[in-house]
């Protein structure tokens, strides 16, 4: 399955495996991904990193 | 009857996505609970109908939160509110160890810019100025001298938020351009990276390249010590090597991440780190 980078507009190939929340790097642009959709797939930009985010 | 565990997490990362496929082979009944959208009622609630909850969350202060409610409410969690509490913020991880005994960087806290620059100048240069609560290599400050303690202290005040005035001042190490990432689960250490860096911030976040790390009975008992130090659990540990005291412990981290250690050690961390999840929900830990 494949769905749309919204920065930039590439096609990218999807996981079969692929689940909801997950995270995927646009190949295009670089750009952080969140597929919050999977019927049909659909990808938005990731929430940016806050101050205390980590480990 | 199929353990229920909630995975509670921010964003699914490669960590998470392995930890929910170990879950799903051992034929457990996960469910993700997103911490964007989730809603605690305080006053009533039906959480216990989780047998354990995995907290994933990449904010420290949602994965704080939930767990205190969580606890609050008799859910077992992995891990703990206290363990999240300890490893989340660094002066509480550094009183924890050093009351156990466990091998830590000399550390100081002050309150004022003032008292700071008066602890810095009698450790002596260089020292590292840390956020209490900051991950990710985030805002160290390695200080070499009086000017940068200054410069560094005024912008802490002025630029930052009230907990930037907490300053958690730490001895600088002459690591061998590298420290240890470990891996405890439960009471064993499972496997250990080092992390390579030509930089003095070696998180692989930061671009550390990681090789696998024998665990020595030395390792292995330094890290279980300092997990249990801090409330025992599932935990990374950040290990310094010290040229005249050994092994130190400098931080350790309660959602750890392993994507680039589980190759690189040939230890399947997802899958022991799921057989201690399994366990707390069984009520065997």
């Amino acid at each position: 399955m494949s769905a749309e980078c919204p920065e930039c507009g590439a096609e990218i190939e999807l996981a079969g495996d692929t689940i909801v929340h997950e995270i995927v790097v646009c190949p295009d642009c670089g750009t952080e991904l969140e597929v919050i959709d999977l019927d049909p797939p659909t990808l938005a930009h990731a929430p940016d990193e806050e101050e205390d985010w980590g480990e | 009857m199929k353990p229920k565990v909630g995975v509670l997490l921010s964003r699914v990362r490669v960590e998470e996505k392995l930890l929910i496929q170990e879950l799903e082979k051992r034929n457990a009944d996960s469910e993700i609970l997103d911490d964007r959208q989730i809603v605690f009622d305080i006053q009533g609630n039906d959480w216990r109908r989780y047998d354990v909850v995995l907290e994933r969350c990449v904010s420290h202060s949602r994965a704080l939160y939930s767990l205190l409610l969580f606890r609050d409410w008799g859910v077992p969690t992995v891990n703990t509110y206290e363990v999240a509490e300890n490893c989340g913020n660094k002066l509480l991880t550094t009183s924890a160890l050093v009351r156990a005994g466990v091998p830590t960087p000399v550390t100081k806290i002050a309150f004022t810019p003032e008292s700071a620059l008066a602890a810095i100048e009698e450790m002596g240069y260089p020292v590292v100025l840390k956020p209490g609560v900051g991950s990710w290599g985030r805002l160290l400050s390695k200080i070499n001298d009086r000017e940068a303690a200054e410069t560094v202290l005024e912008h802490k005040q002025v630029l930052g938020s009230y907990h930037h005035s907490i300053y958690y001042i730490q001895e600088y190490i002459e690591k061998p351009g590298r420290d240890i990432r470990a891996f405890v689960v439960g009471d064993e250490t499972i496997c250990a990276i080092y992390r390579d860096s030509s930089h003095w911030i070696t998180n692989t976040a930061r671009g550390g390249v990681a090789t696998n790390c024998p665990v020595t009975l030395e390792l292995h008992e330094l890290c279980v010590a300092g997990a249990k130090a801090i409330g025992g659990g599932v935990v990374a540990l950040d290990i310094f090597e010290d040229p005249h005291r050994g092994l130190l412990v400098n931080e350790i981290n309660y959602t750890m991440e392993f994507r680039n250690s589980i190759d690189t050690t040939g230890v399947n961390i997802p899958a022991r780190v799921v057989d201690y999840v399994l366990q707390v929900a069984e009520g065997n830990v």
